[in-house]
């Protein structure tokens, strides 16, 4: 049985101390294999941005353990997790954090600026991804002035500017009318069967979470086996 | 992110808060505008000391007197003794100076190092005059190794058997002279009493005029041949009895290292002689204005010190402002050290902006000021440019502040570098 690419062993997450204190996960164990398309569904608060961050390694656990590609995150050090978080891991997030004073090209090749690419080809791969977004003619207007959906795609361009091997994406159809999440869906099973990226994405929305691969039910800090509650 | 590219950026982010960046460059504008004029008025009045100080005297002879052996006050005058000669000497009343013969000169000379020994002999000319028109009092002296700052005219030459006067520029009109120019190549008579009370006349032809200058008597330079001239006159009816006796002789020594001439300085003193230098006699004056420009420097100092903490709020408001920035860059793999750079490489660019526009208008207003002055009220001080700028201190100023300003950087930096990245992408 091949090493699952994250691997988590009981997993838990608590904000706040003394009496503010919240226990957001409690407890998860979680495998995801390379390739696998994973959805993660749970009502507002249960959890589910703070599980994606342990994974994608931007946060610490409070106990538990997670493994990627077999090596614990722990034992990484600050270089080798900085280079994970560069070239391994791509992040959506909910709520966007695109830069509106710069071009959507400047957001787009910002993780490899990060990653020391030189100037020319930074433009070059910045555009090749654009393109692939069908965000190409956008590439000189500034972040600000984009609409929701268009925004929505430059983030997911930049999470793809460095050929990640997992990608995460936090609600990427959530604020996005029904014919514009359909094409951004398109987009991430796209590149989920053609380029093998694995990806983990967080969704309300139970007609995308059945267009995965497997789906990961959580309920107040805790994964449970079905999805009832919400089917309900 | 590579260095080339962190600079690229922190320059494009200083430049991000237009308003913000002008106000602290204005700060540490103010620190370096101060620092550089201290350091060129420095820079100027050292510099004019130096000319004028070898305008009076070598920097490579000693002025050597007879250590008096007198404990200073209260204790009483000396028992007399027939084999010393005393002189009075124009200190406190009463004081004595105790002279040298020709065996101390002899002794002085026996040091070695010392390449010669010169008395000291006062020459106690009465009057000058030029064409038979109005006399003037006039003091001379001999020029050991000084070397004047001439508005026309050449220096002397010890070696010429003509007679040769330097005059200072304030007797040239006096003397019915029209200006410096047609002063130089002039005949002038010089008249000194002799040993007997009569006025005798030496002929001397004036080879420079100086110009008017800090440290100047008032007196005239004169060659080797117009003093033997001088003294022969002064001489005349002396009887041969007395012995020639000096207050002080110049020895001469060649190019030394401090070492050395302290060395000779022991060995004289040992001896029973008192030598100083030039450096000896002009040092507290020296040490009186380094005194005042460090004042002057530590005010800028302070001015630089609140500049700094100035980096250190606009860079704390920058750090906070870009917290989300700084988060997404850290998510994306953005190392603690890169984050750090970028910070302190934007301190040491503000430094930098602030320091050159600093510099640039010190240098700027401090030339046209000090020419202003030096053709204004200072004219009387020919030569005297009050403010002067050294390439090497400007550069020395300019990464000071870079280093003030990339030191006050270091806090923001380092606040922003140990963030966690959720955390800050959170920051509302
Ligand atoms: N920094 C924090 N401090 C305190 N509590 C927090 C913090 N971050 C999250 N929480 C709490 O932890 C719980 C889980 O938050 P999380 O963001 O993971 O929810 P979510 O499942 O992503 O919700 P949504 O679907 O609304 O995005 C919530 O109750 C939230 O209030
Ligand atoms: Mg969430």
């Amino acid at each position: 049985m091949p090493v699952p690419i994250l691997s988590t062993r009981d997993l838990t997450k608590t904000y706040g101390r003394g009496p503010d204190r919240f226990d957001a996960l409690r407890g998860v164990s979680l495998d995801i294999d390379r390739g696998d398309s994973v959805a993660i569904v749970g009502k507002s608060g249960s959890g589910k941005s703070t599980l994606m961050h342990l994974l994608a390694l931007l946060d610490t656990p409070g106990a538990g353990s997670v493994h990627v590609d077999g090596t614990d995150a722990r034992s990484l050090s600050g270089r080798k997790l900085n280079a994970l978080r560069n070239q391994m891991f791509g992040f959506v997030f909910q709520q966007f954090f695109l830069n509106h004073a710069s071009t959507v090209l400047e957001n787009v090749v910002l993780p490899l600026k990060i990653a020391g690419v030189g100037a020319r080809e930074r433009r070059a791969r910045g555009m090749a991804v654009l393109e692939q977004l069908e965000l190409a003619d956008k590439a000189r207007n500034k972040a600000g002035n984009l609409s929701g959906g268009q925004k929505q795609r430059v983030v997911i361009a930049r999470a793809l500017a460095n050929n990640p091997r997992v990608l995460f994406a936090d609600e990427p159809t959530g604020n996005l009318d029904s014919a514009t999440g359909r094409i951004v869906e398109d987009i991430l099973f796209d590149l989920n069967h053609n380029q093998g990226i694995t990806l983990i994405t967080v969704t309300h929305d139970h007609d995308l979470a059945a267009r995965f691969n497997r789906r990961v039910y959580i309920r107040d800090g805790q994964l449970i086996t079905t999805d009832e509650e919400h089917a309900a | 992110m590579n260095p080339l590219e962190t600079l690229k950026t922190a320059i494009a982010n200083s430049f991000r808060s237009k308003l913000r960046t002008t106000l602290t460059v204005l700060a540490i504008f103010v620190g370096a505008f101060t620092l550089t004029i201290t350091n060129g008025l420095g820079t100027g009045i050292s510099n004019y000391i130096d000319s004028q100080v070898a305008a009076i005297g070598a920097s490579n002879a000693f002025t050597v007197t007879r250590t008096d052996t007198n404990a200073g006050l209260g204790s009483g005058p000396q028992k007399y003794d027939p084999n010393t000669r005393v002189l009075a000497a124009g200190g406190r009343p009463g004081s004595t100076q105790v002279a040298l013969t020709q065996a101390d000169l002899d002794k002085i000379g026996a040091v070695p190092g010392i390449t010669g020994v010169s008395p000291v002999t006062r020459l106690n000319t009465a009057y000058i005059q030029w064409n038979n028109q109005e006399k003037y009092q006039l003091s001379v002296s001999v020029l050991a190794g000084a070397q004047p700052q001439l508005d026309a005219g050449q220096n002397l030459d010890d070696a010429s058997t003509v007679p040769q006067i330097i005059l200072p520029s304030s007797y040239v009109s006096p003397l019915g002279l029209s200006d410096s120019a047609q002063a130089v190549g002039q005949d002038v008579t010089i008249g000194i009493p002799d040993a007997t009370g009569t006025m005798r006349t030496v002929t001397a032809t004036i080879n420079g005029i100086e110009q008017n200058a800090l440290l100047s008597s008032g007196g005239a330079f004169i060659n080797k041949a117009l003093s033997t001239a001088l003294a022969q006159a002064q001489a005349t009816g002396t009887t041969t009895a007395s012995a020639p006796v000096y207050t002080t002789a110049t020895a001469l020594f060649a190019p030394s290292t401090a070492a050395q001439i302290s060395d000779m300085k022991n060995r004289l003193s040992a001896a029973g002689y008192t030598a100083q230098t030039l450096d000896d006699r002009i040092g507290t004056v020296k040490t009186v204005i380094n005194g005042i420009i460090g004042v002057l420097d530590a005010f800028a100092v302070i001015a630089l010190i609140a500049a700094g903490f100035g980096i250190v709020n606009t860079l704390l408001m920058s750090v906070q402002e870009r917290t989300r920035e700084i988060g997404l860059m850290k998510a994306m793999g953005m190392g603690s050290g890169s984050v750090f750079a970028l910070f302190s490489t934007e301190a040491a660019f503000i430094g930098l902006l602030g320091s050159l526009i600093g510099s640039g208008a010190a240098i700027a207003l401090g030339t046209v000021v000090s020419n202003a002055l030096a053709r204004g009220p200072l004219s009387d001080l020919a030569g005297l440019q009050i403010l002067s700028f050294a390439p090497g201190t400007v550069a020395v100023v300019i990464l000071l502040v870079m280093a003030i300003a990339f030191i006050a950087g270091t806090l923001p930096a380092w606040r922003a570098a140990r963030q966690n990245p959720i955390d800050s992408l959170r920051y509302e």
